[in-house]
C-alpha cells in the first residue's frame, strides 16, 4: 500500500507569481521556511523579554532612564514594575514553549523534512497546510496584541491557573490580556491540529517506493510520533481554553468557586481550580515532548551525518520515541504533587515519571555510542547536535529529584525548577532547532551557513547557557521561589549571595541574547551572499540530499526515488565512499538485516 | 587547514565539558561550605526528605559526571582525519539492554524510596491529638483561626465576609464562638515544638501555596477546597512562611511568621486571646 505512489506522480505546475510562490503557497517547504522564520521572530520577542526579566533580577532597584523610554507604561520612573514582571514571565514563557520551539520543530521541520525525506511531492493536503501556516499567524498575532491592550498581557505564567486568570479583579493581565491570550492558545491548537493530521496522514499514506517505516529517518519518526501526540493531546487544552473564557465571560462555574478578591464578592458557585491543572498538564506534559522530540530526530540525524557512522540502535530509537509518547500522557500528575489532588495520585505519577526516564537514558546512550568510533566533523551543527547531548542530560537527571514527590516539595516551584525545564527541554530543544537550521540550511535555500560565524554563535551560546542555568540549581536548593519579582522581602534568602548568583546569570543572559544576533546576521547574510550549496554538501543519505538544492516545486522532476536501504549506511565496510545514499541498491541483502537493507553493498 | 580547524573544536569542546563538570562537581561538593545548601532543617520528617535528596543528588551526580566525561573522551577522541573511516556499528543489542536495565533498577530503587517516604508524609494520618490550626490564603497575606478550647472550628461559609468577619465565620454555630481568628497579615501562627501540628489550609481568593523552607513543607491553598498539611516542628524558633505558588502583583510580598516554642506558651498566648464571641456581635 504504501508503496504505492497514488496521484502524486505528475508534477504541478510551478507557481508563478511571488504572491503564489512565497506568500500563499501550499508547497510543504516554503510553509516550512515561513513557519521557521515567524517562529523565530516570536523566539527573539521572548528572549527579549527575558532580558527585562533579567534586567530586573540581577539589578532589582536601579533605575533605567532609558527603560521608561521604551516602556513609558511598564516601567514608571525607570523600573520595571510588578505587573509587567509577570505580564514578561507569562509571555516569554508561552511564546518559547508554543510560539518558538513547537512552532518550530512541528511546523517547520515537519513541513521541511517530511515530504522530501519520504520521497514525497508534498504533503498529503496542501490547503490544510497553508491554512495552518496562516491560522498560526493569526495566533500569534493576536496574542503580540495584547501588549498593547488596557491592563497589558496576560501575567498568571504560562500555565494561567485559575482563579487568578480566571476573575479579572485579581490580576492586571487577567482582563483583556488573559482572554486574547487563551484566543491566541485556542487558535495556535487549531492551527498544530491541522499541521499534525497533515503529517500524520503524509507519513502513513505518501512514502515513495522501499520507503518502508523501518527505512524512515529518526527525523521522521520523531515528527511523526510528535503528531500523533499533538493531535491527542491538545484538544484537551482547546476545551479546558473555551471552557476558561466561558468562566470569564459567561459567568460559567466549571474551574472558579465562590471567591472573595479584595473585599469583593465574586459570585461562581462551585468550581474546582484543580480541574484546570488537570486539563492543562494532560496536555502541557505531552507538550515538552512535543517540544523536545523533534530536536531528538535532528540530533539524531546530524550526529550519524557528521559522525560519519550509523545512528546506534535505530530500532531501540524508535522505541524509546514511542515509549516516551505513550508515557507522556501517564505523567502530568508529577507538576501537582503539593496542588491538593489526592497524594495517592502522586504515588501513581511518580511511578510513571521515574520511568520515564529510562527512555530518555536509553536515548542518551544511544546517541553517546552513535559517536563512538566516528570520525566526527565539527560543523556548526554538529556542534549544537552534541551540546544538546550536554544539556539533555544536565536538564533529565534534575527531573528525578522533581519526579520523586517528597524531594519534589522542598523544590517545587523554586529556581530548582527553573533550572530544570529549562536545560531540559528549553536550551536543548533549541540547540536541535539551531542544530536543524546550520543543517539544512544549503538545502532549504541553495547556499552555505558561515561556519566561522556559526561556530562563534555555537561557544558563546554553550557557554553561556551554562553560566546562566547552572546556578540556578543553587538558587533551588536555598529554596528561593521562583515567579518572584524580587527576593528582599525573605531573611531565609541570603540576600548577598542570591543577589550575586544573579548578577551572574542576567550579565550571562545580555551576552547569550546578544550572542543570537550572530545567528541572525549569518541567516540574512548566507540567504544573499552564502557560498552556493550543491546537492549533498556533507555527503548524507536521507532522500532531501538528492534533490536539487533548494528542491524545486514538486521536488524530485520527472522520477520519484527509489529507496533500497535504511538511512545510515555511513562507513560501511568495503564501500568506494563513506556514504551509500537511501536510493542505491543492495546486492544481496545482508544476511539478518530484517529486510531494513542496512550494510548492504552497493550494486555498481 | 580546514581539518585543523575541525579537529581543535573537539579539543576545545572536550576540555569545556571537562571544566563543566569540575566547576558542578566543586560547587556542588562545597554548597554546604558556600552556603548554598538546603535551609537549616527544623521539622521531623525534613530529615528523611533531605537524606533522600542527598542520595538522588549523589547517583544522578555520579551520572552526571559519567555523562559529560565520556562525551568529552568521545569528541575528543574521534575527532575527525581526512582519510580515516569510521567504524560500522549499527547496533549492539547486549548493550543496549545493559543501559535499559540499570536506569530500571536504579529508578525502581529510588521508586521505592521515595513511594515509601511519600506514604509516611503524605499518606498517614496525623494523631488525634495534634495540634490544629488553619490558615488562609489572601492576596498578599494569611490570615489564621485556631479552634480555640472545644477543639473544633466553627462552620466557615465565604458569603458571610465582611469587615467584621474577615473569615465568614458562622456565629450561629455553636463550635465557633470559641474560635481564635486573626485577619490576613495580623498576628502570627504559634504553634508547638515536638509536637505535630496540623494545618488546614483555605483560600479567599487565588490559589496560594503555604511554604516554610526550614520545614520542608509546601502545600497550595485552594479556593473552594481545604487542603491539609501536618509535620512536627523540632527547632523552637521564629520561621518564615513563603507564597510558593503565583498569586498576583504582590506574590513576592507574601510574608508570614511562624512561631514555634513549647506547648505551655502557646496555650498561654492563646489564652490571651480574643475569642469569635468577642469579636463578631
Ligand atoms: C536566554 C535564554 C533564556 C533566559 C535568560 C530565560 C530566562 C527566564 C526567566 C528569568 C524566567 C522567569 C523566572 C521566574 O521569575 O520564575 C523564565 C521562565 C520561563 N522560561 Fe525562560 N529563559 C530563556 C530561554 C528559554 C527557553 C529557550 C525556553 C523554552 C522552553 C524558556 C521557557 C521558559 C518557561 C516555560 C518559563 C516559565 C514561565 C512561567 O513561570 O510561567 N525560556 N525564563
Ligand atoms: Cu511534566
Ligand atoms: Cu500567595
Amino acid at each position: 500500500m504504501a508503496h504505492e505512489v497514488h496521484a502524486q506522480t505528475e508534477v504541478h505546475h510551478e507557481p508563478q507569481s511571488f504572491w503564489t510562490r512565497y506568500i500563499f503557497s501550499q508547497d510543504a517547504k516554503i510553509i516550512g521556511i515561513q513557519y521557521l522564520i515567524t517562529a523565530f521572530v516570536m523566539g527573539f520577542v521572548a528572549m527579549v523579554l527575558s532580558w527585562l526579566m533579567r534586567l530586573q533580577l540581577g539589578f532589582p532597584g536601579k533605575t533605567f532612564p532609558w527603560l521608561e523610554k521604551l516602556l513609558p507604561h511598564a516601567a514608571q520612573g525607570g523600573i520595571l514594575n510588578q505587573d509587567f514582571y509577570l505580564a514578561a514571565v507569562t509571555m516569554h514563557g508561552t511564546i518559547m514553549i508554543f510560539f518558538f520551539i513547537t512552532a518550530a520543530g512541528t511546523g517547520g521541520f515537519s513541513n521541511f523534512l517530511i515530504p522530501l525525506q519520504i520521497g514525497a511531492r508534498d504533503m498529503a493536503f496542501p490547503f490544510l497546510n497553508m491554512l495552518s501556516y496562516w491560522v498560526y499567524l493569526a495566533a500569534c498575532i493576536v496574542l503580540i496584541a495584547s501588549f498593547f491592550v488596557p491592563g497589558g498581557p496576560a501575567g498568571g505564567g504560562w500555565t494561567m491557573y485559575p482563579p487568578l486568570s480566571s476573575v479579572k479583579e485579581a490580576l492586571m493581565g487577567s482582563g483583556w490580556g488573559a482572554t486574547l491570550w487563551l484566543i491566541a492558545l485556542a487558535l495556535f491548537i487549531a492551527s498544530t491540529t491541522m499541521g499534525s493530521l497533515n503529517y500524520i496522514t503524509t507519513v502513513l499514506n505518501l512514502r515513495t517506493k522501499g520507503m518502508t517505516m523501518g527505512r524512515l529517518p529518526l527525523t521522521v519518526w520523531a515528527l511523526f510520533i510528535t503528531a500523533i501526540l499533538g493531535l491527542l493531546s491538545f484538544p484537551v487544552l482547546f476545551a479546558a481554553a473555551v471552557m476558561l473564557l466561558l468562566d470569564r465571560h459567561l459567568g460559567t462555574s466549571f474551574f472558579t468557586p465562590y471567591l472573595v478578591v479584595s473585599d469583593k464578592h465574586i459570585p461562581h458557585e462551585g468550581g474546582n481550580p484543580i480541574l484546570w491543572q488537570h486539563l492543562f498538564w494532560f496536555l502541557a506534559h505531552p507538550e515538552v515532548y512535543i517540544a523536545i522530540l523533534p530536536s531528538m530526530g535532528i540530533t539524531s540525524e546530524v550526529l550519524s551525518t557528521h559522525a560519519r557512522k550509523p545512528i546506534f540502535g535505530y530500532k531501540g530509537m524508535v522505541a524509546a520515541i514511542a515509549a516516551i509518547a505513550l508515557l507522556s500522557f501517564l505523567v502530568w500528575g508529577h507538576h501537582m504533587f503539593v496542588s491538593g489532588m489526592n497524594p495517592w495520585l502522586g504515588t501513581a505519577f511518580m511511578t510513571t515519571t521515574l520511568l520515564i526516564a529510562v527512555p530518555s537514558a536509553i536515548k542518551t546512550f544511544n546517541w553517546l555510542a552513535t559517536l563512538w568510533g566516528g570520525n566526527i566533523r565539527f560543523t556548526t551543527a554538529m556542534l549544537f547536535a552534541i551540546g544538546f547531548i550536554s544539556t539533555f542530560a544536565t536538564g533529565g537527571l534534575t527531573g528525578i529529584f522533581l519526579g520523586n514527590p517528597p524531594v519534589d516539595i522542598p523544590l517545587h516551584d523554586t529556581y530548582f525548577v527553573v533550572a530544570h525545564f529549562h536545560f531540559v527541554m528549553g536550551v536543548s530543544a533549541v540547540f536541535g532547532l539551531f542544530a536543524g537550521v546550520y543543517h539544512w540550511f544549503p538545502k532549504m535555500f541553495g547556499r552555505m551557513m558561515n561556519e566561522r560565524l556559526g561556530k562563534l554563535h555555537f561557544w558563546l551560546t554553550f557557554i553561556g547557557v551554562y553560566f546562566i542555568f547552572f546556578p540556578m540549581h543553587y538558587l533551588g536548593f536555598l529554596g528561593v521561589p521562583r515567579r518572584y519579582y524580587a527576593f528582599d522581602q525573605y531573611d531565609f534568602i541570603p540576600q548577598a549571595l542570591v543577589h550575586n548568583i544573579n548578577v551572574v546569570v542576567s550579565v550571562a543572559a545580555f551576552i547569550v541574547g546578544a550572542a543570537q544576533l550572530l545567528f541572525v546576521i549569518n541567516f540574512i547574510w548566507s540567504l544573499f551572499k552564502g557560498p552556493k550549496a550543491d546537492r549533498n554538501p556533507w555527503k548524507a543519505n536521507t532522500l532531501e540530499w538528492q534533490a536539487p538544492s533548494p528542491p524545486p516545486h514538486g521536488n524530485w522532476g520527472d522520477e520519484l526515488p527509489v529507496v533500497y536501504r535504511w538511512p545510515y549506511d555511513y562507513s560501511v565496510p568495503g564501500a568506494p565512499e563513506d556514504f551509500i545514499p537511501q536510493t542505491v541498491p543492495t546486492v544481496p541483502a545482508r544476511r539478518g538485516d530484517g529486510g531494513d537493507g542496512k550494510g548492504g553493498q552497493a550494486s555498481q | 587547514m580546514r581539518r585543523k580547524r575541525g579537529q581543535m573544536d573537539g579539543v576545545v569542546l572536550a576540555l569545556l565539558l571537562v571544566l563543566l563538570v569540575l566547576a558542578a562537581a566543586i560547587t556542588v561538593a562545597g554548597s554546604k561550605k558556600f552556603g548554598w545548601w538546603l535551609r537549616p532543617l527544623a521539622s521531623e520528617h525534613g530529615a528523611a526528605i533531605d537524606r533522600l535528596f542527598v542520595t538522588t543528588l549523589v547517583i544522578t551526580g555520579v551520572v552526571f559526571i559519567l555523562v559529560q566525561l565520556l562525551l568529552a573522551f568521545l569528541v575528543f577522541r574521534y575527532r575527525g582525519e581526512a582519510g580515516r573511516r569510521a567504524v560500522f556499528y549499527p547496533d549492539n543489542p547486549r548493550l543496549e539492554l545493559a543501559w535499559t536495565i540499570v536506569p530500571a533498577v536504579i529508578l525502581t530503587m529510588l521508586i521505592l524510596s521515595g513511594g515509601r517516604l511519600w506514604s509516611r508524609i503524605q499518606l498517614s494520618s496525623p494523631p488525634p491529638d495534634a495540634f490544629v490550626v488553619e490558615v488562609w490564603g489572601q492576596q498578599f497575606k494569611w490570615a489564621i483561626r485556631y479552634p480555640g478550647k472545644d477543639g473544633k472550628f466553627g462552620r466557615v461559609d465565604m458569603r458571610l465576609i465582611s469587615g467584621d468577619n474577615p473569615l465568614g465565620i458562622d456565629t450561629k454555630d455553636p463550635a465557633s464562638k470559641d474560635d481564635i481568628f486573626f485577619p490576613a497579615g495580623e498576628g502570627e501562627l504559634h504553634v508547638p515544638v515536638n509536637k505535630p501540628v496540623v494545618v488546614y489550609l483555605r483560600s479567599k481568593d487565588v490559589i496560594h501555596s503555604f511554604y516554610v523552607p526550614h520545614f520542608r513543607v509546601k502545600q497550595d491553598a485552594v479556593p473552594g477546597m481545604v487542603t491539609r498539611v501536618w509535620f512536627v516542628p523540632t527547632r523552637k524558633g521564629q520561621f518564615e512562611i513563603a507564597c510558593a505558588e503565583l498569586c498576583g502583583q504582590g506574590h513576592y510580598t507574601m510574608r508570614g511568621i511562624l512561631i514555634v516554642e513549647d506547648e505551655a506558651q502557646v496555650q498561654e498566648w492563646l489564652a490571651q486571646q480574643s475569642t469569635v464571641a468577642d469579636l463578631i456581635p
